[in-house]
């Protein structure tokens, strides 16, 4: 009884236009893991309040955390939106099909799915273009390394990572045609202990940078402790490494959450794909490290920066072979984004192939 | 290979595989006396939190390690409890403990995740975890308490006729067993990656279960198969670094695979026997039956 009163209240309050019964939006979402992981979850948890900061009152937010990307996650998001969220952002890449299956048992909330590439009426996708940041640290990291070996801490092999190795390879071994960089694979976004397990494995092997796409700063940590040089990961992690940590590519993502409540808000939310990086500001550099890189290499860097933003510059300019020698990008030409997000191959150069 | 780079992995690898070798003592000498307590990730969790924790406010080692040493006691205390004394069943309440430890070491860690700490070195455990299966051994196969802990384990009724306190063994074992996971909670936590982040133990509680099985309820052989399967990791990591094409997949499920395959052998009566399966193992006690 209660619950169709309020039913009926919300639905006169939705259509009544004083302001005192302006109906607060509720926003959804679902993380992958805790916002404690100072790393992914952490910035997305950060996206969160800046969106709570910038609107105010008129929304109201709720976050899931340490969700599974398996048929629990359906759940989750069944139970957001059927507490009457308004917009669902789900943070992960493998909960494309349970957003999806989700958004058509409602088709009047709105879904934004992190990083995916599967859209309909009331999903939207977004990413960041955080590759462009791997060119920098690509350049740094050629620039840096002594030992011409890099070592490369990946979770699993999916688009975005191999774009990130392939994007970091080109841009080192451009300033640096004698680097070689040498990848594991835990299989894991998440698992300290293994991280540092990869990090020391690699150092041992010669490695004189630590680089990871996975989500604990353990990677950073393991590299302080042996007196080798890393960047962070997703956000600034120099307070856990202060003299191994060169700079981290930070994904900014609260101005989009911002604009996205505030689309749901003024009734002009559509379903879209928004790729952003530099230039929006969707990808960061955290401030470089003045310990250990040059004043010129920081120069560098930030012109790095700038030409990507201003676009004279792109992480993948022809001409680009693959590992077999073939011509996947010609000169003068760059690539386009949808080789960008189905990217399953390695550039020539980087020894070793994908995981199947 | 140079020496130094074969070195370098040994070194990695004691360092990965000392949490195993002490969660994995603990859980044997547990079973050994007929209790299963599948609580491991559970208690190795709360172990790592209330260790961190205390660092941080006390910045004293030896403090945080009582605490975490406490935090054993209490879990596995409480688990004794249900299981000895409310007789409920094993297997439920040791999967309700590592479903409670995670909820609680999540919940009593929040404000303190991200904070940076000073790690201490991961040597003296190393060494202490060697001591400890030594002893253990020793212990089980030697002394008179091992062998009532083994009677205990195989037959608890005879065991009581000879007039051994059945519950009192079993108190014991489960607060060991206890105490070791939290250990190997505060090595993860402030020696192997000294971090606090939820669930970072990220699945060991139930490889040191599986490596129980495996190294069929002897010391020796436990720290054997700690070993292979930390060894076996490390190395996978090696060489994928060289460039060798491995499915790593593979090597992640392997502890469980081997251990499936050693289930297998044990299944039949004889040979679970002659393989030293305490015979009680999950059989609750009752007293005056």
């Amino acid at each position: 009884m209660i619950k169709k009163i309020l039913t009926i209240f919300t639905f006169f309050s939705i259509i009544s236009v004083s302001a005192l019964y302006a109906d607060q939006k509720k926003i959804g979402f679902i993380y992958i893991g805790p916002p404690g992981d100072h790393g992914w979850t952490y910035m997305h948890d950060q996206g969160r309040i800046y969106m709570e900061n910038e609107l105010g009152d008129s929304i109201s937010t709720t976050y899931i955390e340490n969700v599974p990307e398996n048929a629990d996650a359906v759940r989750a998001i069944r139970k957001l939106a059927q507490s009457g969220h308004d917009l669902i952002f789900t943070t992960s890449f493998n909960y494309m099909d349970q957003t999806l299956e989700v958004a058509e048992e409602f088709p009047d909330v709105k879904f934004e799915h992190a990083t995916g590439f599967k859209r309909t009426d009331n999903v939207s996708t977004y990413s960041a273009r955080f590759y462009e940041g791997r060119t920098v640290i690509g350049h740094l990291a050629g620039k840096m390394t002594k030992t011409n070996t890099i070592g490369y801490i990946v979770s699993f092999p999916i688009p975005e990572v191999i774009r990130g190795i392939n994007a970091f390879y080109l841009a080192a071994s451009k300033v640096n045609p004698d680097v070689k960089i040498k990848i594991i694979w835990v299989y894991s976004w998440y698992d300290p202990g293994k991280e540092a397990d990869a990090a020391n494995t690699l150092i041992n092997q010669g490695a004189d940078i630590i680089v990871q796409h996975t989500d604990s700063y353990a990677p950073c940590q393991a590299a302080e402790k042996a007196g080798v040089l890393a960047f962070g990961q997703a956000s600034n992690q120099e307070a856990f490494c202060p003299n191994a940590h060169m700079t981290a590519i930070e994904d900014i993502w609260g101005p989009y959450y911002a604009a996205k409540a505030k689309a749901v808000i003024d009734g002009t939310w559509s379903s879209e794909d928004t790729w952003q990086g530099f230039k929006e500001g969707m990808v960061e550099m955290s401030p470089y490290n003045k310990k250990l890189l040059s004043n010129d290499l920081i120069a560098e860097a930030n012109k790095i920066e700038k030409s990507i933003e201003d676009g004279t510059l792109h992480s993948f300019e022809g001409p680009i072979y693959n590992q077999a020698g073939e011509l996947v990008v010609k000169e003068g030409e760059v690539a386009d984004d949808g080789m960008l997000a189905s990217m399953m191959f390695y550039v020539q150069g980087i020894d070793g192939d994908i995981p199947q | 290979m140079n020496i130094e780079l074969i070195i370098g992995i040994l070194n990695i690898v004691l360092i990965s595989t000392t949490p195993l070798v002490f969660a994995g003592i603990g859980e044997l000498v547990t079973e050994k006396s007929g209790v299963l307590n599948l609580g491991l990730e559970g208690l190795m969790l709360v172990g790592a939190v209330s260790g961190f924790i205390t660092l941080v406010l006390t910045g004293n080692y030896f403090y945080s390690l009582l605490l975490s040493i406490i935090s054993g006691v209490i879990l596995s205390g409480i688990f004794a409890f249900l299981v000895l004394n409310l007789m409920t069943n094993q297997i439920a309440t040791g999967l309700a403990l590592t479903i409670f430890g995670i909820g609680l070491s999540a919940m009593l860690g929040k404000k303190f995740s991200g904070t940076p700490i000073e790690g201490l070195s991961p040597y003296y455990f190393i060494i202490i975890s060697f001591l400890l299966v030594l002893s253990v051994g020793y212990f089980l196969s030697k002394t008179k308490s091992g062998l009532m802990v083994r009677a205990v384990g195989e037959n608890h009724n005879s065991a009581y006729a000879l007039g051994y306190n059945v519950i009192k063994t079993r108190y014991l074992t489960i607060i060991f067993g206890g105490v070791m996971s939290s250990l190997a909670g505060y090595y993860i936590s402030i020696c192997y990656a000294p971090m606090w982040q939820e669930g970072m133990t990220a699945g060991r509680g139930w490889i040191a279960l599986a490596l129980v099985v495996f190294a069929t309820w002897k010391p020796w052989r436990l720290l054997i198969g700690a070993y292979i399967f930390g060894g076996v990791a490390i190395m996978q990591m090696n060489l994928q670094a060289i460039g060798v094409k491995l499915p790593g997949q593979f090597f992640n499920m392997m502890p469980y695979l081997a251990t499936i395959i050693v289930l297998v052998f044990i299944s039949s009566n004889k040979l679970r026997l002659k393989l030293s399966a305490p015979a009680s193992l999950n059989v609750p006690f009752e007293k005056n039956q």
